[in-house]
């Protein structure tokens, strides 16, 4: 059974924590289909969070099809994590270094570049979510 | 949605002071509540008007649905736990135990005697010979055998070292994994509350600061830093909650529910106790605001 950590220190939301841990579970193979994930009460009691916080984690992996609790029984995992698209990688990795080059030419530096980066990827996110 | 704790408009004053103003709430079920606030800012006052052991100077409250202490049933039904955890010094665990049992209509035993058996303690030991966090772990044990809906716990951790604190939280946090119970706790330390909270309430000087789940007041909250800019030209849709200038700079706290677009801040997230300590010091600065108008600060 995975056993999750959290860092206090990394700024990452604790329900994304144990999110994040059950994919790189699910990627390392640590976790495999069948295998049941622990419960609210053995999260809470070993980690000292609000249970609340371990059953969004749950729900947000179950909306993903990665998990599914069953009732009076636990939440077992029931996929593992699809492949990535290599070719939409590649794609992707190829028009951001253009994009890149394009904002070096205009003169930006690498730290405007980082803000411009974590604004649009704030924004691409809080749209996807509203 | 179902409301625990509601109260309107409600203060109770002692003398000429107020030790809570005009304070209007409305607390949902199934939530781990948060109350902080400084020493002094009202948090006992607001827990001992909820159980019954103040009555308010003005307005309303109401808890589970009926006055407080209105009568055996609603009794039964509030768990409080009050500061520093009080036990009977002399008494065995075991004696706490038959009192509870005996004061208690829906007293499980079974549930008390098993948390005992858990915490490793004796029953024949006397709770003043306890160390701290023993007793904070009778105290609640106590609270949950006479399963109440609403445990109402006033600074539980305060006077407990890190590993009690945290051995206390991750019992709390079992009991409601468990049970489904609502309950509020009390600090004056945002640090204690920030992984078992999922709604907040910040009182400061008498007064209700801020209030909200979590996940919300999270999302809602930016610390934006860039080049000097007077507040007033922001967007309406964002309210400065703090605000730092230096002559190129500006760092702003603020609210909004609108993504921030102007490329010109640099963006980052809040921490809990950002959040908090910002609505304290914007009470900190009204209150001055109030005393200069009033003549009484030069």
């Amino acid at each position: 059974m995975i056993e999750f950590q959290l860092d206090p220190a990394s700024g990452v939301a604790t329900y994304l924590q144990l999110v994040q841990q059950v994919h790189q579970g699910l990627r390392l193979g640590v976790l495999e289909p069948g295998e049941q994930l622990p419960t609210a009460q053995q999260v809470v009691g070993k980690l000292a969070i609000n249970p609340n916080t371990v059953l969004k984690a749950y729900r947000d992996l179950e909306r993903e099809g990665l998990v599914r609790a069953r009732p009076g029984m636990g939440t077992f995992v029931v996929q593992t994590l699809p492949g990535r698209d290599e070719v939409a990688l590649a794609r992707f990795l190829s028009q951001m270094t253009k994009l890149l080059h394009a904002a070096r030419a205009a003169g930006l530096g690498h730290d405007d570049i980082e803000a411009i980066y974590r604004t649009a990827t704030r924004n691409a996110f809080a749209e996807g979510v509203a | 949605m179902t409301v625990v704790l509601e109260t309107g408009g409600l203060g109770k004053q002692y003398g000429r002071r107020w030790a809570l103003h005009d304070c209007t709430l409305s607390i949902p079920a199934e939530k781990v509540v948060g109350l902080v606030g400084p020493n002094g800012a009202g948090k006992t006052t607001l827990l001992h008007l909820a159980v019954g052991l103040l009555s308010p100077t003005t307005g309303t409250i109401t808890v589970l649905g009926d006055a407080p202490a209105s009568g055996r049933t609603q009794l039964g039904k509030i768990g409080f736990v009050a500061q520093d955890t009080p036990t009977y010094a002399r008494l065995s665990i075991t004696q706490h135990l038959h009192m509870g049992a005996w004061l208690n209509p829906n007293w499980d035993s079974e549930l008390a005697a098993q948390r005992v058996d858990q915490l490793g303690l004796d029953p024949k030991q006397r709770a003043g010979s306890l160390s701290g966090g023993q007793r904070a772990q009778l105290a609640l044990t106590l609270a949950i055998a006479k399963q109440p809906e609403l445990l109402l716990l006033d600074e539980p951790v305060a006077s407990l070292d890190p590993l009690a604190r945290r051995e206390f939280l991750q019992s709390l946090m079992e009991v409601v994994a468990e049970h489904g119970v609502s309950v509020v706790l009390s600090s004056h330390l945002v640090s204690d509350l920030e992984r078992v909270c999922d709604y907040l309430i910040v009182l400061d000087a008498s007064h209700v600061q801020l209030a909200g789940e979590v996940s919300e007041l999270l999302a809602s909250h930016h610390r934006l830093s860039g080049p000097r800019r007077d507040p007033a030209t922001l967007p309406p849709t964002q309210h400065v909650i703090e605000q730092s200038h230096t002559d190129k700079q500006s760092t702003l706290l603020v609210r909004t529910d609108e993504p921030i677009h102007d490329p010109a801040w640099n963006v980052t997230p809040v921490t809990l106790e950002d959040l908090v300590l910002a609505y304290m010091s914007q009470s900190r600065d009204n209150q001055a605001v109030g005393r200069s108008t009033l003549g009484l600060v030069p």
